[in-house]
């Protein structure tokens, strides 16, 4: 199957421009947009930069924009891409592009620490697990699947706006600690969120849970957080 | 061995603790839901009823609010409407404008707007005089 791939080029080193290439590739239908990038990579020009590690959807490498909706390149296939037509691939929206697909992911993980994405306990450590019950295990197993691609942020039209708006991929990995029964820094967490960059910014337009390679349901957790706000003490 | 909790520096300052975004937030849904009955009871009341929209002159509106009953729902008609409206605008300056200045100013602006029609409406409201023309034919000003 022949299939074009539209790709959005960016090099500072060269030009301050940036500018749309045209490749052509021969892959199976059942292949990859990654297998694609790689062929133009390895085959075509090998200038062309963009991130993948684990290549199976579990690193989060990879997000980019592929016929304008934010996926992984390693989970989304040709064929499922109308690959009849050109195929665009830019970068993710909202972070300043580095080159080519690459953006800097800097500001989205200084969101992702701020709202203290770690355990926080009071007293002595105990001498085993910190025990739970399935039941609450449970409450917080959707946002526990984030892996960080950043897709659900980038596709955030007020984070497009606001790049001090936390963003909702921050808003999961609170949600993940703060619905955890064993975590102690709820009201922290949720003092954070309640700032006017946190989760009132939301305007449910669900493009996030859209998004979400990891099929969470973001602006369900947002919501629930703006909920435990409202009725926290 | 000792361990201790590693420090990571919050990369953004958190303004004041406040709660006003939520308050703001919750507000807009609660007057949204007694909106949708007040402004529908009142085109309702001011459009079907009776003669329906032929009736609608001076003297509908004077006999309306010679009624504590009216005033107090236009009067709760006109805060809810018009701090839903500056609210939700609020949030679109805050979305939309990219610069602090254009911000600033924008939301002066419409917090001016707002503050008139408020005070404007809400003293017509307690102060409306039906028998301002003196040729007045309103039985009140027999």
């Amino acid at each position: 199957m022949d299939v074009t791939l539209k790709l959005r080029r960016y090099n500072p080193e060269v030009s301050d421009e940036v500018s749309w290439e045209t490749f052509s590739v021969v892959q199976q239908p059942t292949d990859r947009v990654l297998d694609a990038l790689h062929t133009i990579k390895w085959d075509q020009d090998g200038t062309l930069t963009f991130r993948r590690s684990c290549a199976h959807g579990v690193c989060g490498s990879d997000a980019m924009r592929i016929n304008g909706r934010n996926r992984l390149a390693c989970k989304t296939l040709l064929k499922d891409v109308n690959p009849g037509k050109p195929i665009t691939v830019e970068p993710i929206q909202g972070l300043p592009v580095l080159k080519d697909l690459v953006v800097d992911m800097e500001p989205f993980f200084a969101a992702y620490k701020s709202v203290m994405p770690f355990l926080i306990t009071d007293g002595n450590e105990p001498t085993r697990e910190r025990v739970q019950s399935q039941k609450d295990r449970d409450r917080f197993d959707d946002t526990t699947k984030c892996i960080l691609c950043a897709a659900c942020t980038t596709s955030c039209p007020v984070y497009w706006a606001d790049g001090q708006y936390f963003g909702p991929q921050a808003i999961v990995g609170a949600h993940r600690f703060i619905f955890d029964s064993r975590d102690e820094g709820t009201a922290q967490r949720l003092e954070i969120l309640n700032d006017n960059e946190g989760v009132w910014r939301c305007r449910t337009t669900f493009n996030c849970t859209e998004a979400c390679p990891r099929g969470i349901e973001v602006t369900k957790a947002i919501q629930e957080v703006k909920r435990a706000l409202i009725f926290r003490r | 061995m000792a361990t201790s909790t590693p420090v990571i520096q919050a990369p953004r300052n958190l303004a004041s603790k406040s709660n006003f975004e939520l308050y703001s937030w919750l507000f807009m849904r609660l007057s949204g839901v007694l909106l949708v009955f007040l402004v529908l009871a009142h085109l309702f009341v001011n459009l079907m009823l009776g003669d329906g929209i032929d009736g609608v002159d001076f003297a509908f509106v004077a006999g309306k609010w010679s009624s504590p009953f009216w005033q107090t729902w236009d009067l709760l008609m006109l805060w809810l409407a018009q701090l839903h409206g500056t609210n939700g605008l609020r949030t679109i300056i805050n979305d939309y404008a990219e610069r602090d200045g254009t911000r600033f100013w924008l939301k002066s602006l419409l917090y001016l707007a707002s503050i008139v029609v408020i005070v404007l409406g809400t003293l017509v409201i307690f102060t409306f005089d039906p028998c301002i023309d003196p040729d007045s034919t309103l039985s009140v000003c027999q």
